[in-house]
């Protein structure tokens, strides 16, 4: 075990894991988190606390973590490399260590320009795939990217993220390799609606066998209203939501039921997908659906290791 | 060239108004091709700020003139008298001129005309692109000639980040995503195999946050040494 962490135990043990986002509030309440840690906690193997994502100011992840680890709950804290430089990245790392956190999950980060600061200046110090790397040379070496050593253990489970939807399409395949290399033990993607698209991608990384090097978990994002599908189609860059799913949700009489029965069918799918090893579900203020889907998917009761 | 844009007549107006004589210096290579704070531009901006003095009721003079480059003494002979007879020097030179001038022109305040903008060329008539950042360590040769850290949002060096779609950057539609330029550049080129190496976090120290840089070359600051013939010639 390089962690120990449950989402760690629960893909080595070959088990189809579930993950879901906690959103931190844009303010000062534990209770927020604790909330929605409660909603999630009996659906999921590990909790992903977003950090200051679409660079909105929120409760940091680490803080978000720590309230649920307080709760028992093994919480993956996603690290964004917009707002802090090796200095503070590296820090942070030894602060989420000491403090019980085992799951990181690396990101770039959505430009700040999409924020609620978009006149900050952003750091970019490192990039994502360097970050991968240096939470690996962390643990393993037990040194910091500058060489010299760090004292104690760095128990870390190296989480990445990639999104086959955008482009250049070939060059993603590649791009999950240089993730792999640098270390990342699991990836979650970007949301997927379009599956053919997505099993095609996975037949490339078959083909290249980063699934037998990496865990990978396919993100789900379940759509609440015909606005919301349409946004994610015309809006969002990098997410591919075919016209398809935009007409069944425009004519259906209970949408939100709708969204729930086109996510099932996709998480049905991706099931059958080779070298997928798990689920992420990324309810945005929807969280209470999450535990619905995992029952209705057949994906309970989760694992106790 | 270093491209520049020009800063709004108010914004300038709230700098100077309370200066009776104004000396509006223009600066004719780069700012003057992308049309922001050359000789013609100076004197466009003397009228106007004339014009703006009188309509307001205040009593200035505006004067204008122009010199070849404001990032090198020589240039600034013809003008100092002229320099030295105002209250202050509106340039409209990039910063590095206003910079320049500060050091020449004593106790005359230098403010700057114009917004500088960034290092670029000419796309085409009127348009001026972004394409290095002067950061020292260049890697060019590593990416098809299409610079990451100028050109991409984010400055990353093992691109493309999830944000890129139809070839476009996440932050705008018009805005080319440059790690899409250099995997399909380097497609071309036959090379794409040195992109699947990682790229190890760049020294950022040779950029702009290792603080002020200065390139010094000893070959032409060195004192000359003492001729052989000469020092020889002397002890006897």
């Amino acid at each position: 075990m390089k962690s120990g962490s449950n989402l760690e135990k629960v893909l080595e043990g070959g088990h189809f894991a579930v993950t879901a986002e906690v959103g931190p509030p844009k303010g000062t309440s534990a209770s927020v988190v604790q909330k929605k840690g409660d909603i999630l906690k009996s659906c999921c193997d590990a909790l992903n606390v977003t950090d200051n994502q679409t660079a909105i100011v929120r409760m940091s992840s680490l803080s978000g973590c720590v309230i649920l680890k307080g709760m028992g709950l093994d919480p993956v804290m996603q690290m964004v490399v917009r707002d802090r430089n090796r200095i503070a990245i590296q820090s942070d790392i030894l602060g989420a260590v000491a403090l019980g956190i085992r799951n990181v999950l690396c990101l770039s980060g959505d430009h700040q320009k999409f924020g609620n600061h978009p006149t900050a200046k952003n750091v970019y110090d490192i990039d994502s795939i360097q970050l991968v790397k240096t939470l690996k040379t962390m643990r393993d070496e037990k040194k910091f990217l500058c060489g010299e050593n760090i004292s104690g253990e760095v128990p870390l489970f190296i989480g990445a993220v990639e999104n086959p939807f955008a482009d250049p399409f070939e060059f993603r395949v590649i791009r999950l390799g240089k993730k792999v290399q640098a270390g990342a033990d699991f990836i979650q993607t970007q949301a997927v609606y379009d599956v053919d698209k997505f099993a095609g991608w996975m037949k490339m990384v078959r083909d290249r066998g980063l699934d037998k090097q990496v865990h990978i978990l396919a993100g789900v994002i379940p759509i609440k209203s015909v606005g919301m599908a349409r946004y994610m189609r015309d809006n969002v860059s990098g997410v591919s939501v075919p016209d398809e799913i935009v007409t069944r949700l425009e004519d259906a009489k209970d949408v939100k039921e709708e969204g729930v029965k086109i996510t099932l069918e996709i998480i049905d799918r991706l099931k059958d997908i080779d070298g997928i090893h798990g689920v992420h579900v990324m309810a945005v203020a929807w969280e209470d659906i999450v535990p619905v889907i995992a029952e209705r998917a057949g994906l309970l009761p989760r694992p106790i290791l | 060239m270093i491209v520049g844009t020009q800063k709004p007549l108010e914004e300038i107006w709230d700098m100077i108004k309370g200066f009776r004589k104004v000396l509006v210096l223009g600066c004719n290579t780069c700012v003057a091709i992308c049309h922001a704070g050359g000789g013609k531009e100076a004197e466009i901006l003397a009228s106007l700020l004339r014009m703006k003095a009188s309509l307001s009721g205040v009593e200035t003079t505006v004067r204008h003139a122009a010199i070849e480059r404001q990032c090198e003494s020589e240039f600034f002979e013809p003008v100092m008298d002229e320099v030295r007879a105002s209250d202050v020097v509106l340039s409209l030179a990039c910063g590095v001129g206003v910079n320049f001038l500060a050091d020449k022109a004593g106790d005359i305040p230098a403010f700057p005309g114009i917004d500088t903008a960034f290092f670029g060329a000419v796309e085409k008539a009127g348009i001026f692109k972004e394409l290095c950042a002067g950061c020292g360590g260049c890697i060019l040769h590593l990416t098809g000639g299409i610079c990451p850290v100028a050109r991409c949002s984010k400055s990353i060096m093992n691109g493309p980040c999830g944000g890129t779609s139809d070839g476009k950057c996440e932050i705008s539609r018009d805005v080319d995503c440059a790690w899409y330029l250099i995997v399909e550049r380097m497609k071309k080129l036959g090379t794409l195999e040195k992109l699947f190496e990682i790229q190890p976090p760049k020294d950022w120290s040779t950029g702009l946050y290792g603080g002020p840089r200065k390139v010094v070359l000893e070959h032409i600051t060195a004192p000359e040494p003492p001729e052989k013939g000469k020092e020889s010639q002397g002890g006897m």
